[in-house]
């Protein structure tokens, strides 16, 4: 898989995880964090009490979850950590604290082993 | 090859070595590339007979897999019924027709305004000529089919850092990548380069080979002549007449042909799922989906949501909500096939072993999307003489493909403007499905600029993350996933077994989906006629 290290200016003020955040996540997750229900579901991350410790968003980001593939190797940590203080912090959830790089290096998946494609 | 003093080995030889040093899976590998092995798997209908008298099998989807096994199982004497969450047959076989309505995850609704016989396949677009067990089913369901183009020599390779971002014709560099490296590997044998690596003789059997294969001079150069313009065309073409004489063109310089970064789309074209012949159903791929649901019309309930899976008391029973009625209902069965895409299937309640579950969870779904650009006139074709084909780009949209049925007619025709990959994929499917295709529309311009936009009547766009039936595109399995959980995912699990291209080897391909199920039902049926 490519590696994304996005690299788009910010817009002025912008917080460092929303350009993340819409050019990843909401591709799933929908602009407004509400998820969606089809033959599955997709998680609302709007109001989201699973978001109350870091650890939990930092492994399934990292990890992925059932449909939801890892984005370690393809997002850096800090982008990680970034998107993931962004969302615990908008969208209806008011979890306080910046999450580090260093938090997503240490309570992490590594990503897994590509085959060659 | 002979050297001096050294006896060749023999085929039987070399093999034999591969396969004592590299295992079997080399040994298979190299018998492939000596064309000593089949280049599939297929081996024909299952050709099932004797089901016990009342067996009866569930199949969970209505995709290519699940309406293979219901129709193979139906031969073989099974009472098969199908529970479909789509209100149609054919999963990501699907093409998308003018008055066709689509309403993806987060409620954004497309109501397609194509002209009549034109489409876009989200999903699957063109077929492999040995993706034998697709090519037996279509001929027996009467899928007609024609050729896809893949290659065009005539398309267009775009890329921001080469040649100011102006796109070139593939067959211009196609044939300066050839023609360079051909003078480069000819000039490392005249500097002694290659001496320790082969004979004399055999140097000498090369250097002729590149002069021909690379379109040289007879002094093994690569330049402007009419040599070089037989293969990347000429500045005047040959004609009639007066001033019938050809004028020849100009080679790119190599290192601009180095920045194109062409060998990827020579590499695309060259990998054996990308080979010549190709094919594509006339009338979109969605008419093979339409095929197998002829076949199993009277077994499909449309609209139904599963919501749990037991195997408990001797047999299946499946609960799912039937959407028109909202009402929750029940199905049950002896056995049961499902084709459930797996990140769906890892939120149903499940009964089957500890291992069966986690190997359905671990295993995540890619992305892509796709968008189709209609087209006032086949300007590409009128214009550019581009019959069918890709080009190729850099930017997020990864590629154009020029339409390979109703090639020379007057159009209106539907370009795929977009086929995304990775990052790209994920950017495009978090915008509305106006967006992309508006987004689709300026990327691809590069191509064609002056016409595209002019030319441009309506667009339709499918983000696969977003689609209701299958939480994304195609199962992504990597090694690790493969070793701890594919053989669990594939075998029965008491009165269950999975089908799709998500427990096949041949990812992403309707023959996966179709091979994993004449693999299933066949164990299946074993097990059924053992108890």
């Amino acid at each position: 898989m490519i590696n994304l290290i996005i690299g788009l200016a910010l817009a002025a003020g912008a917080p460092p995880g929303e350009q993340v955040y819409q050019q990843v996540c909401q591709a799933c997750h929908m602009a407004n964090a509400g998820g969606a229900v089809g033959a599955g579901r997709i998680a609302a991350l709007a109001a989201d009490k699973n978001l109350k410790y870091p650890e939990y968003p930092i492994s399934v980001v990292t990890g992925g979850k059932g449909a939801m593939p890892w984005f370690r190797g393809q997002l850096t940590d800090q982008q990680i950590a970034d998107v993931i203080t962004y969302v615990r912090s908008h969208f209806g959830n008011n979890y306080k604290g910046i999450v580090t790089a260093a938090q997503v290096a240490d309570s992490g998946v590594p990503a897994p082993h590509e085959s060659e494609r | 090859m002979t050297d001096a003093g050294e006896r060749v080995p023999t085929r039987r030889e070399v093999l034999h070595a591969i396969g004592v040093m590299g295992g079997a899976s080399v040994l298979y590998q190299a018998m492939a590339t000596m064309g000593h092995a089949a280049e599939t798997q297929f081996a024909g209908p299952p050709n099932l007979s004797g089901a016990r008298p009342g067996a009866s099998v569930l199949v969970l989807g209505a995709g290519l897999a699940g309406m293979l096994a219901t129709y193979e199982l139906g031969k073989a004497g099974y009472t098969v019924q199908i529970l479909e969450y789509n209100m149609r047959p054919g999963g990501r076989n699907w093409s998308l027709y003018g008055g066709d309505t689509y309403t993806e995850l987060g409620g954004a609704t497309q109501k397609i305004g194509f002209a009549p016989g034109n489409y876009l396949n989200p999903g699957p677009w063109r077929i492999p000529y040995h993706h034998r067990t697709l090519l037996h089913y279509c001929k027996a369901f009467g899928v007609a089919l024609e050729p896809f183009i893949q290659l065009n020599h005539q398309a267009l390779v775009q890329s921001a850092g080469a040649f100011g971002g102006k796109p070139q014709r593939y067959r211009d560099l196609a044939a300066d990548w050839d023609g360079n490296v051909a003078e480069l590997l000819a000039k490392a044998i005249d500097n002694k380069g290659l001496d320790t690596a082969m004979t004399a003789e055999d140097r000498d059997r090369l250097k002729l080979a590149l002069r021909e294969w690379g379109f040289l001079d007879k002094d093994l150069r690569y330049v402007r002549g009419l040599k070089s313009s037989r293969r990347r065309g000429y500045d005047r073409p040959p004609g009639g007449g007066v001033n019938g004489a050809p004028i020849p063109s100009e080679p790119i310089p190599f290192k601009d042909v180095m920045d194109s970064k062409v060998w990827a789309t020579i590499a695309q074209h060259m990998e054996n799922d990308h080979q010549t012949t190709m094919f594509q159903p006339v009338g979109g791929m969605g008419m093979i989906g339409k095929a197998f649901g002829r076949q199993v019309a009277d077994k499909v309930r449309f609209g139904a949501k599963v919501t749990k899976i037991d195997q408990s008391g001797g047999a299946v029973t499946v609960t799912y909500t039937d959407l028109a009625s909202n009402t929750v209902q029940t199905a049950k069965a002896d056995y049961c096939v499902c084709t459930i895409p797996l990140g769906i299937l890892s939120q149903i309640d499940l009964d089957a072993s500890t291992g069966l579950r986690a190997a359905i969870a671990a295993v995540p779904y890619s992305n892509s999307v796709k968008v189709g650009l209609e087209m006032r006139s086949r300007f590409w074709e009128e214009d550019e003489a581009i019959y069918g084909g890709i080009s190729f780009t850099d930017r997020a949209i990864s590629m154009i493909s020029y339409p390979s049925g109703g090639m020379h007619s007057a159009g209106p025709g539907v370009i795929l403007g977009a086929y995304t990959f990775g990052p790209a994929s994920y950017k495009f499917a978090g915008m509305p499905p106006e967006q992309r295709i508006a987004e689709a529309l300026e990327q691809g311009s590069v191509f064609h600029p002056g016409r595209y936009k002019e030319q441009f009547i309506g667009g339709a766009a499918v983000a696969w993350s977003r689609s209701p039936f299958t939480l994304g595109c195609c199962a992504q399995w990597n090694e690790d996933t493969r070793k701890e959980h594919y053989q669990t995912l594939v075998a029965v699990d008491d009165r269950i077994v999975l089908a799709g291209e998500h427990a096949s080897y041949v990812g992403c391909w309707m023959e996966g989906a179709l091979l994993s199920s004449i693999d299933a039902i066949t164990r299946l049926h074993k097990r059924a006629l053992e108890a």
